[in-house]
């Protein structure tokens, strides 16, 4: 079983440029640590230096933001898409 | 949402006979009609940057009859600006950005009343620039003045149509509605400065901030006229290159720091501060920078400097210091290719990432390594006026 998890723009210089990836796991948490696991410099994009998810960078299974579902306890299946999505930054110069 | 709308300004929101020519298309949609265009006279929007979110935010607004536009802007136009600033054009190059955007869109629509301010918004002016108007419709490039836009708007209880863009992608919402959620509900807190890429060293497809500043008018107009379900508690996400658009659901957060149950920010903070900003520094106080001219004479002396160039291949295609090519992100893993007995200069598009390339190799024991200040574009001002600038 795997799941689908969207690798945003900003962070695909981390994954081989690959924007989609299929990664194993019962839960976000575990995907995330699957994901981090293959591509390690991703890590401190992801998660501060004592392990939290950093507070620019959102997970969402589906369209819902997983700090409103069971955090990154928040059971996937198969059929659920993950999205890593980051702020940006860019628009005026 | 509005003090000034409705029926006290009815009377002076009347059409003339040129503006029902004019409006004719808006006039015969039953959503819009003789009311809602009346409605978008007596409104005002305050665009926060006249750049490339804020140029089609311009151009439609003014040419769709809002009555009022005000522009924050302190820029002049740029040569490198026209590749997406649609609002500015070859003969205002040079000429700051605020004159530009006004002999635009008088020329679109001379029944637009303009308001400009030639200034860099901040916690003193924010609150008295953004008070006048209906909508606020945030078009800017930096966390800083987002994160003060939107603070500010959640005081003043002002709509915030928010867009952001990066490389092929954008992010749409409307923040600070009645009962939805704000900037800081979606992002509590800012990212480091560095470890987010800005467009100016990421690069952006020209057309996007078109796509996603047409967007954002689509979304002031609604907000305007009261009609359709405004991006409220929504986050649209474009992707030019797949052609894909994505919806995520935001809500408030009861937490948040400005518009939650117990507010926290209750006045306008130092935001470059909160985004972990210092005052630039000089080349001559950072001891890890070199200034071009100081490579210069040490390389005319025959001086032996490897050059560690961190860009991307194809902004080393465009103009080189004939440098050893390994792009940042690339450093970690090929770093064996360095020698760090050697005096090692590093030099970027303008020194950011340089700085970070610096200070990773002095945490793996570099000694020797230096940051060219200003990068090969300081190169290419100072040193070599023949060399391609992008």
């Amino acid at each position: 079983m795997a799941t689908r998890v969207l690798i945003p723009t900003p962070l695909r210089a981390y994954t081989g440029k690959q924007e989609a990836l299929l990664l194993e796991g019962k839960t976000v948490g575990e995907i995330l640590a699957s994901l981090t696991a293959t591509y390690a410099p991703l890590k401190r994009h992801l998660y501060d230096d004592a392990g939290a998810l950093r507070n620019f960078v959102n997970v969402y299974v589906n369209d819902e933001d997983i700090r409103y579902l069971q955090k990154e306890q928040t059971r996937v299946t198969d059929a659920d898409t993950v999205s890593i999505i980051p702020s940006i930054a860019g628009g005026r110069s | 949402m509005r003090e000034s709308g409705g029926t006290a300004t009815g009377t002076e929101a009347r059409l003339s006979r040129d503006e029902i020519r004019r409006y004719g298309r808006h006039l015969i949609l039953p959503e819009v009609g003789l009311e809602g265009q009346a409605k978008l006279k007596a409104s005002s929007v305050l665009l926060v940057g006249a750049g490339g979110l804020g140029s089609p935010l311009a151009l439609y607004l003014s040419a769709a009859g809002v009555g009022r536009i005000g522009i924050v802007d302190f820029d002049v136009v740029d040569e490198s600006n026209l590749q997406r600033q649609i609002l500015h054009s070859t003969p205002y190059i040079g000429r700051p950005k605020l004159v530009s955007a006004k002999d635009r869109i008088h020329a679109i629509n001379p029944h637009v009343d303009v308001e400009l301010f030639s200034m860099r918004l901040d916690s003193e002016n924010a609150l008295e620039v953004l008070r006048d108007y209906d909508v606020v419709a945030d078009g800017t490039d930096n966390f800083p003045t987002r994160y003060l836009v939107n603070d500010a708007c959640v005081m003043l209880k002002k709509p915030n149509v928010y867009g952001s863009i990066f490389r092929f992608e954008g992010q749409v919402s409307v923040f600070a509605a009645p009962g939805g959620p704000c900037y800081r509900c979606l992002y509590a807190d800012p990212p480091p400065p560095g470890l987010v890429p800005s467009c100016a060293e990421g690069g952006v497809l020209g057309v996007l901030p078109g796509i996603v500043g047409t967007i954002q008018a689509t979304e002031t107009l609604k907000l305007l006229l009261g009609i359709g379900e405004p991006l409220v508690g929504r986050l649209l996400l474009v992707d030019a290159l797949t052609m894909k658009t994505r919806e995520l659901r935001l809500r408030r957060n009861p937490a948040c720091k400005v518009c939650g149950d117990h507010p926290e920010i209750t006045r306008l903070i130092d935001y470059e501060a909160f985004c972990g900003i210092a005052p630039p520094a000089e080349a001559g106080e950072d001891p890890d920078a070199v200034t071009v001219t100081d490579v210069k004479s040490r390389l005319d002396r025959g001086e032996e400097i490897f050059l560690l160039d961190v860009r991307e291949p194809q902004e080393y295609e465009i103009a080189n210091l004939g440098g050893h090519l390994i792009p940042l992100n690339d450093l970690p893993r090929r770093v064996h290719e360095l020698d760090s007995s050697r005096d090692i200069v590093v030099y970027c598009h303008s020194g950011v990432r340089s700085g970070q390339a610096v200070q990773f190799l002095k945490t793996l024991g570099f000694r020797k390594v230096k940051n060219l200040s200003g990068g090969i574009d300081a190169w290419a001002e100072e040193i070599d006026p023949e060399m391609a600038r992008y």
